[in-house]
């Protein structure tokens, strides 16, 4: 068991408390640049798409986990990043503007949605939010112009200061520039949650009157978080919309707000890793499956991908487990086993016994 | 002059008169009590001096000036903080953090500032860690530090509720039941803290408590309060003896035969 | 005349939504929970009777299978409670909805690779029966499906206000805690509930069958009939109906009337319109939380 002893508040306020975290941080950092160099395209183009779903990951993280606001729309906001990004760029506006724009100006639209959303508990804002994914969806096949319609768009290549970072040509300077979005993402985000904006943020989560009574505006900091949220998610889109190169409205299902309340919660609600640890999941499963797949037909002759939505049916079931087994996610189940290592051999079996809690309404009669 | 000044306040649910007719004023460094048996109305006087229920009639005056129809989320600004009977912690936080929460209305940086973490928000966070060590030193809560609520005693739970009100930094706390739940050395605790608190942080204290002992020992006035209307004021001694309330608390003899 | 006999076809679908909204109450009211596998519920109950009694399946009479189902969804979802949602009893709301999204997609599964992904059409005894009142036509399968709803929406109504069982299940969505110590055996009443849900969905499922062909992704209805239950308020029942029809009625003639896109994005303007001005819907409960 590691003891630290603290010399400042520094060292609190610090990202890292001890330098060994940081030190492991770096390394994780320094692997992910280096990747290009490690492994194939195929493998590269994998990880490009893992860092976008941590990303978009990453904004549903606000919300859901550390806002306590539940999201089932968020694959609107993916949309309305990747064709504002593309739409921009279509008209002649460069990379460096359109990109920063799509973002901002989806944060907006999560925030002014958010402001009459807010009045609404819980599982009203759920619901409330997958009502404007299918109305948003609706509008981009009435706003055909700009969005091409059912036909769908472009997202045209992207260069930087005259380096092309094309998805296909340039795949090492596309990977670089997304881990780069991912960085300084994360990098903000963390920053957040140690500063007084994300403490508020967590004030409502876990007790409104509470939260008033601190003195915090729970609507205004309920539509940051949201608008937020909306924003890092609209950049996701931005460069989802450039991975895959062409689009339509298909691309931005309802499956897709699922899958990333799946990224989340399996990653380990309230925890930035989570993100990435769901992320890697929801990415390397459909690999998992087909590696499976062709072993049990070639070996058994049994031909799984004869029956259809199997890795739907699949991802359910897994959270479906996870939810009752495992609620606090992959980070959470993490967290536990390195801490019954470190406290080895004194963890005791009931040291991470769920508190059981009794649903009391929030309702009066 | 008093801190604090109530009229005539009343809040009707439907039909339920919760509170009816109350007047009080406490005074500037005074410890003051409202007493009265379930369901007459204490918590409901506290919500509506916090603002979460708006009353139907009556006026609310801090500081000198008529808040009636403020916010909830204006008291903190205002130097009004409280505690909650049933305990409203932010469960899934550290002690630390919750009462680092209480510092929320002295922030000065913007989220921008927060995102970026610019130098002025790490001072500002240096700041904020003093002040709420006091808090944590004044309540003797250092070993409670960096543990998650959660898993917290009760008894910690309330002192962790306390603290986190005092980070406010305000000039009027409420506590609603600050010992109920407590042990007999917990609730002594208390009474020592809540006269330090008038003493040496110079604040104002309203609470509500059943405990007569500890209400006698740190009070200097007391309101009875039973079915949303006052019974009597004055010395804990005085009420305590006065007739209206003992028959609240035993019953009337023609209740008792109902 | 026209928009006589589009609010009478609407009527009749808003009725299909109101169906599948009871069930999102009946289990918000017991456990304040909303179970998003509702949709997928009525998909697998109407499934579930086309096996039953379609010729080509089992060949069941039109009027043993209907039953039939009714009891076996009644397990379905009794068995679907016992077994996976009271494992996450007292955590967070959303975690039932996730739990629930996820089992819905479970059940179209289960529905596809039994019955296949293309259309069925349900055999009943009225298949093409047409009732006319002068200019006005009205198919047996309408009129079945409003008399049904209204009939089953009093039952579950009375069940409620006036039964013991329906209303310990009240008390218990109140407090739960508290309904434990006063005796009342929470997680049976839930499972129940859940049976229950599973039963009227199934009810919902055939009426929607009779009117036309089924697939396993009609459970998406779900959602629209979710958009009905907020509108009414999701802890009232004939909120739910109202919220229904409401629906039903408006979705055809905007389509009719108003500009393309309209109709397919009216039920969710009038839910957020109603959650923007009425946050807990038009039967709206007074939302506090006592401190
Ligand atoms: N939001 C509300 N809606 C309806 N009735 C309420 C509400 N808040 C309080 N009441 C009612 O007002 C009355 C007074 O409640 P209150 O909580 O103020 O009592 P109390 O004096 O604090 O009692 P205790 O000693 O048990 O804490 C009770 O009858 C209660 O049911
Ligand atoms: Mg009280």
């Amino acid at each position: 068991m590691r003891v630290v002893f603290k010399t400042s508040y520094d060292r609190d306020i610090d990202l890292h408390e001890h330098g060994l975290d940081r030190g492991k941080m770096l390394g994780l950092v320094g692997l992910m640049i280096l990747l290009p160099f490690l492994v194939n395209d195929y493998y590269l183009a994998e990880a490009a798409n893992t860092l976008i779903w941590a990303l978009a990951g990453m904004g549903l993280m606000i919300a859901v986990g550390h806002t306590g606001q539940v999201s089932l729309g968020h694959a609107a906001f993916l949309a309305i990043g990747a064709y504002t990004d593309a739409a921009l760029m279509n008209a002649g506006v460069p990379f460096l503007v359109a990109f920063p724009l799509a973002g901002l100006l989806t944060g907006l639209f999560g925030a002014v949605i958010a402001i009459p959303a807010v009045r609404m508990s819980g599982i009203y804002l759920a619901i409330a939010t997958l009502a404007v994914f299918v109305i948003v969806e609706e509008l981009i096949l009435l706003l055909e112009p700009i969005t091409g319609g059912v036909s769908g768009i472009a997202a045209p290549s992207i260069t930087l200061f005259g380096i092309s970072f094309d998805r296909y040509g340039e795949l090492h300077n596309f990977y670089w520039l997304i881990l780069a979005v991912v960085i300084l993402v994360t990098w903000g985000y963390a920053n957040l949650m140690r500063s007084p904006t994300g403490r508020s943020f967590l004030a409502v989560r876990d007790s409104e009157v509470s939260a008033r009574a601190m003195g915090i505006n729970v609507t205004r900091t309920r539509a940051l978080a949201f608008g937020l949220s909306s924003g890092v998610t609209g950049l996701a889109g931005a460069l989802m919309g450039h991975y895959i190169g062409f689009f339509n409205y298909e691309l931005f299902s309802v499956f897709i707000s699922i899958n990333l309340l799946l990224v989340v919660t399996i990653g380990g609600l309230g925890f930035i890793q989570g993100a990435f640890l769901g992320a890697v999941l929801i990415t390397g499963m459909p690999q998992v499956i087909a590696i499976l797949r062709d072993g049990l037909n070639a070996s058994v002759g049994v031909d799984l991908g004869s029956i259809p939505g199997l890795d739907t049916v699949l991802f359910s079931v897994i959270l479906i487990l996870f939810i009752i087994f495992e609620p606090t996610g992959l980070y959470g189940r993490w967290l536990k086993i390195r801490t019954w290592f470190e406290l080895f051999p004194l963890a005791r079996r009931d040291m991470f016994r769920r508190h059981k809690t009794y649903l009391k309404t929030e309702r009066m009669k | 002059m008093s801190l604090l000044e109530v009229e005539d306040l009343a809040v009707h649910f439907g039909g339920v008169k919760a509170v009816d007719g109350v007047s009080f004023a406490v005074d500037q460094g005074e410890v003051f009590a409202i007493i009265g048996p379930n369901g007459a109305g204490k918590s409901t006087i506290f919500n509506l001096i916090s603002h979460i229920y708006q009353p139907t009639r009556g006026r609310i005056c801090f500081d000198g000036a008529d808040i009636t129809g403020s916010k909830p989320q204006d008291m903190a600004r205002l130097g009004i903080a409280r505690t909650f009977q049933n305990i409203e912690l932010f469960d899934h936080s550290t002690v630390l953090d919750n009462l680092l929460m209480g510092r929320h209305t002295h922030r000065q940086s913007n989220f921008i500032q927060d995102i970026l973490f610019l130098p002025s928000v790490r001072r500002e966070e240096r700041l904020h860690r003093e002040r709420v060590e006091e808090v944590i030193e004044f309540l003797e809560l250092e070993a409670y530090r960096n543990k998650r609520i959660e898993g917290l005693p009760y008894g910690v739970r309330k002192i962790v509720e306390i603290g986190r009100a005092l980070a406010i930094g305000p000039k009027l706390i409420l506590l609603d039941e600050p010992a109920s739940g407590l042990s007999v050395e917990e609730t002594q605790d208390v009474a020592f803290w809540i006269e330090d608190m008038r003493r040496d942080m110079g604040l104002t204290v309203l609470m509500v408590e059943h405990d007569m002992g500890l209400v006698s020992q740190v009070c200097d006035r007391v309101l009875a309060v039973a079915n949303g209307k006052p019974l009597a004021q004055g010395t804990p001694h005085e009420v305590q003896a006065d007739p209206h309330v003992q028959a609240a608390y035993l019953g009337t003899p023609e209740e008792v035969a109902v | 005349m026209e928009l006589i006999q589009l609010a009478v076809g609407g009527v009749a679908n808003g009725c299909i939504y109101g169906l599948v909204a009871l069930g999102f109450v009946l289990i918000y009211k017991t456990s304040e929970g909303v179970n998003f596998a509702q949709g997928d519920l009525m998909m697998l109950g109407a499934f579930v009777a086309l096996g039953l009694g379609n010729s080509a399946q089992m060949g069941l009479s039109f009027w043993l299978a209907v039953p039939l189902a009714v009891c076996i969804m009644f397990c379905v979802g009794w068995g679907v409670e016992r077994v996976v949602v009271r494992r996450i009893f007292g955590q967070p709301q959303f975690a039932l909805v996730i739990l629930t999204i996820a089992l819905g997609f479970v059940f179209r599964f289960v529905a596809g690779s039994i019955w296949g992904y293309s259309p069925l059409v349900l055999e009943t005894p009225f298949n093409g029966v047409n009732l006319r009142f002068g200019e006005l036509v009205i198919s047996m399968a309408d009129l079945l499906t409003i008399v049904i709803t209204l009939a089953l929406t009093f039952g579950l109504w009375t069940f409620f206000a006036h039964t013991r069982i329906g209303l310990a299940a009240q008390a218990a969505s109140q407090n739960q805690m508290a309904a434990y110590i006063v005796g009342i055996p929470v997680m049976k009443v839930n499972s129940l509930i859940w049976g229950l849900s599973g039963a009227v969905a199934t009810v919902a499922g055939v009426l929607y069958a009779t009117r036309g062909a089924i697939d396993p992704n009609i459970g998406l209805l779900g959602i629209k009939a979710f958009a009905a239950a907020v509108i009414g308020g999701l802890g009232s029942l004939p909120g739910a109906l109202l919220g229904g029809m409401l629906i039903g009625v408006v979705e055809p003639i905007a389509g009719r009337y108003a500009p393309g896109g309209i109709a397919i994005m009216s039920p969710y303007i009038i839910m957020l319109a109603v959650l923007v001005t009425r946050p807990g819907g038009l039967f709206a409960q007074i939302h506090m939380k006592k401190v």
